[in-house]
C-alpha cells in the first residue's frame, strides 16, 4: 500500500497497517465532527507519524502511483473539516 | 476514499486515461506527456518566483519602517529635550504603530519563507520524477509491444501526473498565503501613503486626523511608559518645561519642524 503525505514524501506500507490506519484516522474525523479543534493537530500528526516510522521512503526517482493521499502537515482545522468527512481513507 | 486524496487521484487518473483513449501511437503519447511535464515544471519555477516577489516587497516594507522607527524614536527624544512633551509624545505614538506593523510582517516574511522552501522541496521531487519518466519512456518504447506499451505508460504518467497535483497543490497553498499577505502589505502602504509614519518635523501646529487615529490605535500605557523612561533619561522627573528652558543644555539639535512649538519654550 503506498501512502502519499502531500507536500512531503511516498511511504509504502504493509497492506495489515491499513486498520490502524483507519483508527487513527477515525480519531481525526471524530475530532473534527466534534468541532474540538484544540486536539486536531496532535491527532493529525498522530497518524503522519505512523506513517512516516512504519512506511518504507519512497525514491524521488520511483515512479508510483499512491493508495492513499493524506493531506500536508499544515492543514488547517477548518480545512480539515472539508476533507475529513467520508468514511475512511482506506477504500473497503 | 474520502477527502483529499481520493478526488485528487481520481482527476489525474481520468485525465491520464482520457490522453491515452486518444493515443494512437504510444511512443507520441509517451513524449507528448514528457512535453507536457516539462512544461508543468516551468509553471511550478514561475510560482516559487512569485513567492520571491511577495517576500521581498515585504521585506522592503520592513526595512522602511525600520527605518521609520528609529527616526520617530529620534525625534521622540529631540522634542522632549526641547520641552515639546505634545510633539514627543505623538513622535512615540507613530512609533508604536510602526513597530506593531514591523512585528506582523516578520511573521509573515518567515512564513514565506517556509512556503518557498517547501516549494522548492516540491519543485526537486518533481524534477526527479520527470527524469525518471524521460529514461523510462525510452525503455518503453525501445522494448514493448504496443499493448503492453499502453498499460506501462498509464503507470508511469498517473505516477508523474500524481506528483504533478502534488505539486499543484502546495503552489495553491502558497498563492492563498501571499493573497493574505498582499492584504497587509496593502494595509502598511496606506498607512504609509496616509503619513502616519512621517517625519514629526512635517507635523502641523494642530492635531489632525492622523493623529486622532493614532492615538486610538496606539497602546496608550505603552507611549506613557516610553516617555517617563526618556524623561528619566533626561534628567529625572524634573519635567520637559524646565529641561527646556535652558535650550542650550540640551545637546541634542530640536527636530526641524519644532521651531514651530520652541517659541513656547523660549518664551519660559
Amino acid at each position: 500500500m503506498i501512502v502519499r503525505i502531500s507536500g512531503e514524501d511516498q511511504y509504502e506500507l504493509p497492506e495489515q497497517d491499513a486498520a490502524k490506519l483507519n483508527e487513527l484516522e477515525q480519531t481525526v474525523i471524530d475530532i473534527v465532527r466534534g468541532g474540538h479543534q484544540d486536539g486536531f493537530s496532535d491527532a493529525y500528526g498522530k497518524l503522519l507519524d505512523y506513517v512516516r516510522s512504519h512506511g518504507t521512503l519512497i525514491e524521488d526517482d520511483d515512479i508510483r502511483s499512491s493508495d492513499v493521499i493524506l493531506p500536508p502537515t499544515d492543514i488547517t482545522f477548518a480545512e480539515a473539516g472539508v476533507e475529513f468527512t467520508g468514511e475512511g481513507i482506506i477504500p473497503d | 476514499m474520502a477527502g483529499l486524496g481520493g478526488r485528487m487521484s481520481t482527476v489525474v487518473k481520468a485525465k491520464v486515461s482520457k490522453l491515452l483513449d486518444r493515443a494512437e501511437d504510444p511512443g507520441e503519447t509517451l513524449d507528448y506527456s514528457y512535453q507536457k511535464q516539462v512544461e508543468q515544471l516551468q509553471n511550478v519555477k514561475k510560482g516559487i518566483a512569485d513567492v520571491v516577489t511577495a517576500k521581498k516587497r515585504l521585506q522592503m516594507q520592513e526595512t522602511s519602517l525600520q527605518q521609520s522607527v528609529v527616526k520617530l524614536d529620534t525625534q521622540a527624544r529631540q522634542a522632549l529635550a526641547a520641552g515639546n512633551e505634545d510633539l514627543s509624545r505623538t513622535a512615540l505614538e507613530r512609533k508604536n504603530v510602526a513597530q506593531t506593523e514591523l512585528q506582523g510582517l516578520d511573521t509573515q516574511v518567515a512564513e514565506l519563507e517556509e512556503q518557498q522552501q517547501k516549494l522548492t522541496d516540491s519543485e526537486q521531487k518533481l524534477r526527479a520524477k520527470i527524469e525518471a519518466f524521460r529514461t523510462k519512456k525510452e525503455v518503453i518504447k525501445a522494448q514493448y509491444s504496443a499493448a503492453e506499451a499502453q498499460v506501462r505508460i498509464s503507470e508511469a504518467a498517473t505516477g508523474v501526473g500524481e506528483q504533478m497535483a502534488d505539486v499543484g497543490l502546495a503552489m495553491q497553498r502558497a498563492v492563498d498565503k501571499t493573497e493574505n499577505m498582499k492584504a497587509r502589505a496593502d494595509a502598511v502602504s496606506e498607512l504609509e501613503a496616509a503619513g502616519t509614519f512621517d517625519d514629526i518635523t512635517q507635523l502641523g501646529s494642530g492635531e489632525d486626523d492622523i493623529d486622532r487615529q493614532l492615538k486610538q490605535l496606539s497602546s496608550q500605557p505603552a507611549v506613557d511608559d516610553e516617555l517617563a523612561k526618556m524623561k528619566a533619561e533626561l534628567g529625572g522627573p524634573a519635567g520637559a518645561a524646565q529641561i527646556a528652558a535652558p535650550a542650550g543644555a540640551a545637546p541634542a539639535e530640536p527636530a526641524e519642524g519644532s521651531g514651530e512649538a520652541a517659541p513656547d519654550s523660549e518664551q519660559s
